[in-house]
């Protein structure tokens, strides 16, 4: 009966091609529009650390003491002190302090001009806790750590430029001042977003595609980082203004995040206790003035930072008005287009069609026409996500579709086309026969 | 014309006019609001720097001692000086539409209880505000002894220019010479007000706070180096550019020159703009595509009811109505439904932008924005029409005498 249905549609549809064509159209532009931006969504708004990131953790503690301005969250980053503190006393499961620098790198084997690259000054966990995988090499030991060895993990697109994707373990690179060894090189790694430099969300007005970055260039062990790259640190905020500008250890500033994975939520309790008691014990000290802590688990701080730009997020509110449009502009012409062949179904409901089979009839057209502009909006969608990748915004090299998306393109188009015939079908198989008859 | 005819034949299409209606409506809403979003994204890309971007750009160099700043300084204020077409070069720590260099939050007294936000500074050496274009509206330029040295951001006691939204926010309707304020224990005198100087970093919802800025007069050293104004005649300025980065990398080869940030003003802004712009083709697209799709939506509805009804027609043309009579009709009837739309739209119009308000921070739509809208959809609505009208008109009244 189907294939009869379809051969009916197929009919229907070439009687009236311009009708046809709009249809077709309507469809495919708002198909087209909405997956665009749907994939751009689905990039921007992913879980950066499948299966892991509601096991980690970001810590916050308030370490101003400074008595005024209003204090009911604690600041994004942590002071040195406390950072140090509460990583130091290995109360998760694993632990990670991270702070990123801007630094000059020149390989001494190649005669190329320095270049400033991004470096994330880390501890020992980093790796593991955030699944970083290695082309070569490994992570440094927990012995350089203790012993700030100058040593250093880089990343496959450094590897490329300096090495030309060789291993380069073993080798050393100039960063500053000082000489660090290679232990490792990074495969092509790309977080979307950059979950763990995320930060200060909530004072950027939307404006958030900056943590859709790469990776950093350089990895240092923490210690070391601090001391070879000393002068040059930027701080998240201050109370009061560094003695020695780019010198942060010891600073009124904000400036070090700590991340945390703690495997079960009994151990998720116990590090909230402890962090209390900590700011507690600190305010009793009279370090700090606020007793505020946070722990938000990672999903919870990208929310808290409003990470999907604001612009991607309105225009998909765009595209779904857009379609909706286009779904009332479907119904109203499948409406003139159905009831036009009254005469039509009024012979078939005669000649003894029930109600259904002139429904299902009616909602097979829907149908194909909704499968034919969902090819349409699939191409529209490649144009689309061409037109994305062209805005050089920092995501752009990620948006790319793939087959999951491409199966939704056609499971929306048939579902919308469905949508938009359902009530023209309804209205075609309520037709009288008699009535029709009459007017043969 | 007599419309009660009209509303009677539309009741008996109830469904179809109503679909109708809804499309327009939907049309109007986010019609309104595209347009109002692109306005604002226009405006924020109009916004006036205060300083003569044209002749303007600035270098960056990263990756230098601190302990050889000065020198650093010297020598690439000396080397830029002598490139052929340069008019002036000044140590500068940011530009508008820079990087943002000098932020910091600001009170009123010096126990810093009386807290006025975050202007942003800038600051430079003697000269720079020449240099810049900025036009002084009230008080003095900075004199060769307010240029001060500096160990940290900005000298411990300084005597400032400040942008006038700023003299206006800080002390409004009074005179802001000779007023003091404080950032921690940096204190700033006001001696001059200029006309306009944008912030670094635009940012939309901080509008207000667009043009708080001050500029701090110093002498370069180890807290500013690296950073530089260079000032030529507009027609040199790209090849002056080009020309500075080069000159830069062989003065400083160990320092890193950065590329991306050494740029004219004029280019800063262009990049810094590049998503608004970006943001407002795409609502002009979104608009285009929609008004299309809902013209479609309107000639392919109204061309059913004509053939639907050509035997009518042909009957009222038997019975003496003209081919005006029957064109009115149909763009009556258009009119008729596309009010209903509008009426409806207006109200979906001002829901969505409250939405907008609460989840984007938008404005509220000024409501001159409304009639832009039903204009564009009246006009619309009677374009699209016109064609299966005239249609209509043609259909001769012979058709009557027909019997299907």
């Amino acid at each position: 009966m189907f294939a009869y249905y379809l051969d009916l549609a197929i009919r229907s549809l070439k009687r009236n091609r311009l009708l046809t064509v709009l249809m077709v159209l309507a469809i495919a532009i708002g198909i087209g529009a909405s997956m665009t931006t749907l994939t751009v969504m689905h990039i921007l708004s992913g879980d950066p650390l499948p299966g892991k990131s509601a096991h980690v953790f970001y810590a916050q503690v308030d370490g101003d003491p400074t008595p005024d301005y209003s204090h009911r969250e604690p600041p994004d980053m942590l002071d040195y002190q406390s950072a140090v503190d509460l990583w130091s006393a290995h109360r998760a499961d694993r632990q990670a302090l991270l702070v990123d620098s801007q630094i000059k790198a020149r390989s001494p084997d190649a005669g190329r001009p320095p270049l400033m690259l991004m470096m994330l000054s880390t501890t020992w966990d980093f790796f593991p806790m955030f699944d970083a995988p290695f082309e070569y090499g490994s992570a440094w030991s927990a012995q350089d750590e203790a012993g700030r060895a100058h040593v250093a993990v880089i990343s496959s697109d450094l590897n490329d430029k300096l090495f030309g994707g060789q291993d380069s373990v073993g080798k050393s690179l100039r960063l500053g001042d000082a000489d660090v060894r290679i232990v490792g090189v990074l495969k092509p790694w790309r977080p979307s977003p950059l979950f763990y430099a995320v930060r200060g969300g909530r004072f950027a007005n939307g404006d958030t595609a900056g943590y859709y970055i790469k990776p950093e260039d350089v990895f240092t062990p923490f210690f070391t980082g601090l001391e070879i790259n000393d002068g040059n640190f930027q701080p998240f905020n201050c109370w009061s203004p560094p003695p020695k500008p780019g010198h942060l250890v010891h600073s009124p500033c904000n400036w070090v995040a700590l991340w945390v994975q703690l495997d079960s939520s009994a151990k998720v309790a116990a590090y909230r206790d402890f962090m209390d008691g900590y700011a507690t014990e600190q305010k009793a000290l009279g370090r700090i003035g606020y007793t505020e802590t946070r722990l938000r688990n990672l999903m919870q701080w990208l929310d808290f930072n409003h990470i999907v730009p604001r612009n991607a997020k309105l225009q998909t509110w765009l595209a779904f008005a857009f379609l909706a449009i286009c779904l009332f502009n479907t119904v109203g012409l499948l409406l003139a287009k159905f009831l036009r062949r009254a005469g039509e179904i009024g012979v078939r409901r005669a000649l003894g069609a029930s109600r259904r089979s002139v429904f299902a009839q009616c909602l097979t057209e829907a149908g194909l026409i909704g499968l034919i502009g969902g090819i349409g909006g699939w191409l529209l969608t490649l144009v689309g996500l061409w037109l994305v990748r062209r805005q050089q915004t920092p995501y752009s090299d990620m948006v790319h579709t793939d087959v999951p998306m491409f199966l939704a393109t056609f499971v929306l188009a048939v579902a919308v086309s469905l949508l938009a015939g359902a009530l023209p079908a309804l209205r075609a198989s309520r037709i009288a026969p008699a009535l029709q008859l009459k007017t043969l | 014309m007599q419309i009660q005819p009209i509303l009677s034949a539309l009741k008996k299409h109830r469904l179809a006019t109503a679909l109708i209606a809804l499309e327009i409506a939907l049309a109007c809403a986010v019609l309104c609001n595209a347009c109002y979003l692109i306005a604002g994204r226009l405006s924020a890309m109009r916004i006036n720097s205060g300083v003569d971007e044209t002749s303007l750009g600035f270098l960056a160099l990263q990756g230098f001692d601190a302990s050889q700043a000065s020198d650093l300084n010297a020598r690439v204020v000396a080397g830029l000086r002598a490139i052929p077409g340069v008019e002036s070069v000044h140590v500068i720590n940011s530009v508008p539409f820079g990087p943002q260099a000098g932020a910091v939050g600001i009170t009123l007294d010096q126990a810093g209880k009386q807290f006025r936000g975050v202007p942003e500074l800038y600051v430079g050496d003697p000269g720079t505000p020449k240099a810049l274009g900025l036009q002084l509206v009230a008080g003095r330029m900075p004199t060769a002894d307010d240029y001060q040295p500096m160990t940290t951001f900005v000298p411990a006691s300084s005597r400032v220019l400040i942008a006038r939204a700023l003299a206006e926010h800080l002390w409004p309707g009074q005179d802001p010479l000779g007023k003091e304020f404080w950032s921690g224990p940096f204190h700033f005198r006001v001696i001059g007000v200029v006309a306009n100087l944008a912030i670094q970093q635009y940012d939309e919802e901080g509008e207000h706070g667009a043009q708080w800025t001050a500029f701090v007069p110093a002498q370069p050293g180890p807290q500013l180096a690296g950073t530089y104004l260079i000032r030529a005649n507009p027609q040199d300025l790209d090849r002056v550019m080009t020309e500075a980065k080069a000159a830069m990398a062989r003065i400083a080869p160990d320092a890193v020159v950065d590329q991306e940030g050494s740029q004219t003003i004029r280019e800063l802004r262009q990049r810094f703009f590049k998503t608004d712009r970006a943001m407002a083709g795409l609502l002009v697209g979104v608009i285009v595509a929609l008004l299309g799709v809902t013209a479609f939506g309107i000639v392919g509805l109204a061309s059913f009811w004509v053939a639907q009804r050509r035997k009518q027609i042909g009957i009222r043309r038997a019975l003496g109505a003209t081919r005006a009579d029957i064109l009115r009709y149909f763009q009556t009837e258009n009119f008729l439904i596309v009010t209903f739309g509008i009426v409806l739209g207006i109200v979906l119009a001002i829901g969505i932008n409250l939405a907008l308000m609460k989840f984007f921070e938008v404005p509220r739509l000024p409501l001159w924005y409304l009639p832009i809208g039903v204009l564009a959809l009246w006009l619309l609505g009677q374009l699209a029409v016109l064609v299966p009208a005239l249609r209509a008109a043609a259909v001769p009244p012979v058709v009557a005498t027909r019997s299907a």
